[in-house]
């Protein structure tokens, strides 16, 4: 066995806030946001759809910026700070599955002879190497997640952040795939924020889960996840302090959702 | 059903596509043959298709056909090639984009013949004037196309190439231009289209040889039939260029399903 792996970024999010100008006035999608995630920690952020919780990833990614308040990734010692996963594989339809999984790398100068082998592992991981030169529409929904799970983790980034990757796939395909996730992150040490709306898949891969409540966009509660790794997810969901933590939870959004439900009644 | 039995069905439907045309032509025959019409003014099929033999056997038709294809591939590139160019800097830059949008919007309306005084002015008579007229309607539709193409990506592919540390020249010829292409063809096959419309029709007036040429001086001459030469002439290129572009355009675009 290799030796063990580096832990991945830790990351400080203080006072986060962010607000929407629209046409109807300005909306805070997100506001006070506090949270701090340890090296190699798996946090999921569980929310009702409009919670913020994409725009809070946008946010760690780079893509979108805060209004108000501090985010640190702390990623010494890592070439590549963070790879997005999104939702929609986002594999570009003109590169081959190659291509695309080398696209990080390429992007970041790596000569073509020193991707090919970083390339290679990276496909094997996700078992894609037969289908190297298809292009994504020639894929199946779970090949393409996997591909773009492969792009991600060949640029070997501190952080992973995953935009509900799994959402789109059918069951048998979600498990199988988050298994092979719990697997990978489990020899990688990367720190991983995956955002769902699920319980279960919340419960299935996370150290921590955040859960997160609509209008404004905040965090709720930071629920322990104390199930040991490896994890067999089957199993594991038939388990009473299971189904003792997914209640918990749901009493956490239940609240929430209502309330929300409530308020709308009355606009 | 199996697929050589599908294969075969679309071939019965293929020739069966065929059936029309002849039928009509026949019709034309036989009506021009029993005396429906003047012969002089309404040619029948067999008379044009002799007339298409002796201007091909005097080499006059495939000389006419050269020069003809040489202004419509010249000015098409011509026009075609900044067309592309313009069309995804404009999506990449606004400033691009504010200056050009009001100029595309004032120009392309414009009947690019009207134009021909113009150009005759400024190149003269030679072969550069027809193929700027053509590189000029040709223009249009494909940098509007680019532009739309470039515009109008996807949002998530935007969003990975940042993620993953794009540059913007990566953002450009790796992202961009890709996700721009099966419009650029779009715009690009309008484009040829007009060009043959635009290059046939500057011939008539500013031109001594080419198929336009040939229909407008038997026009004068009132050779209906070899007018009709020239009108056959121009529909078969038509629908070869076409088809050799859609091959193309599956060559260079396969990852657009079929």
């Amino acid at each position: 066995m290799a030796e063990p792996p580096r832990k991945g970024a830790r990351i400080a999010i203080a006072g986060l806030s962010r607000m929407f100008e629209g046409p109807r006035g300005s909306v805070q999608a997100l506001t006070g946001i506090d949270l701090s995630i340890a090296p190699g920690e798996f946090l999921c952020i569980v929310g009702p759809s409009g919670c913020g919780k994409s725009t809070l990833l946008r946010i760690l990614a780079g893509l979108d910026r805060q209004t108000s308040g501090k985010v640190s990734i702390d990623a010494a010692g890592w070439a590549v700070t963070n790879a997005m996963v999104f939702q929609e594989s986002g594999l570009f339809p003109w590169m081959s599955v190659e291509q695309n999984v080398g696209f990080g790398l390429m992007t970041r100068g790596m000569p073509a002879t020193e991707r090919a082998p970083r390339v290679e592992a990276a496909m094997r991981l996700v078992g894609l190497t037969q289908f190297r030169h298809h292009f994504p529409h020639q894929l199946s929904g779970g090949m393409r997640q996997r591909g773009a799970i492969a792009r991600a983790f060949v640029t070997d980034p501190a952080v992973l952040l995953m935009d509900e990757p799994f959402a789109a796939l059918d069951a048998q395909n979600r498990t199988i795939l988050q298994e092979e996730l719990v697997r990978i992150w489990e020899t990688t040490g990367k720190t991983v924020v995956y955002i769902t709306h699920s319980i279960d898949e919340a419960l299935f891969l996370g150290d921590r889960a955040a859960i997160m409540t609509a209008h404004p966009g905040r965090i709720k509660e930071i629920i322990d996840i104390p199930f040991p790794h490896p994890r067999n997810l089957m199993e594991l969901s038939v388990t009473p302090s299971f189904g003792t933590l997914k209640l918990k939870i749901w009493r956490v959004l239940e609240d929430e959702v209502n309330r929300a439900r409530a308020s709308e009644d009355a606009a | 059903m199996s697929s050589s039995e599908a294969a075969r069905q679309v071939r019965q439907e293929r020739l069966l596509y065929l059936l029309s045309p002849i039928g009509l032509l026949l019709l034309w025959e036989i009506a021009i043959r029993a005396g429906l019409g003047d012969r002089r003014f309404v040619p029948a099929p067999s008379d044009i298709a002799e007339r298409f033999y002796l201007l091909c056997a005097s080499g006059e038709l495939p000389w006419d056909t050269v020069v003809t294809l040489w202004r419509i591939v010249a000015g098409f590139l011509l026009g075609a090639i900044p067309g592309v160019a313009l069309g995804l800097w404009m999506a990449m830059w606004r400033g691009v984009r504010i200056i050009v949008d009001p100029l595309i919007a004032a120009l392309f309306p414009i009947p690019k013949l009207a134009l021909m005084p113009l150009i005759l002015l400024a190149f003269g008579f030679g072969e550069t004037s027809k193929v700027v007229v053509v590189a000029i309607g040709a223009f249009f539709p494909v940098i509007v196309n680019a532009y739309a193409g470039a515009a109008n990506i996807e949002k998530i592919y935007i969003d990975v190439a940042r993620n993953y540390g794009a540059s913007s020249r990566i953002m450009f010829t790796r992202v961009v231009f890709f996700g721009a292409l099966p419009l650029i063809f779009a715009g690009l096959r309008v484009a040829l289209a007009i060009s043959f419309i635009i290059g046939t029709a500057a011939e008539f007036v500013a031109a001594k040889s080419g198929i336009g040429y040939l229909i407008w001086s038997s026009w004068e001459l009132l050779q209906v039939d070899a007018m009709f030469v020239g009108i056959v002439t121009i529909g078969i290129l038509g629908v070869i260029t076409s088809t050799l572009f859609l091959e193309i355009e599956r060559k260079v675009i396969p990852w657009k399903a079929p």
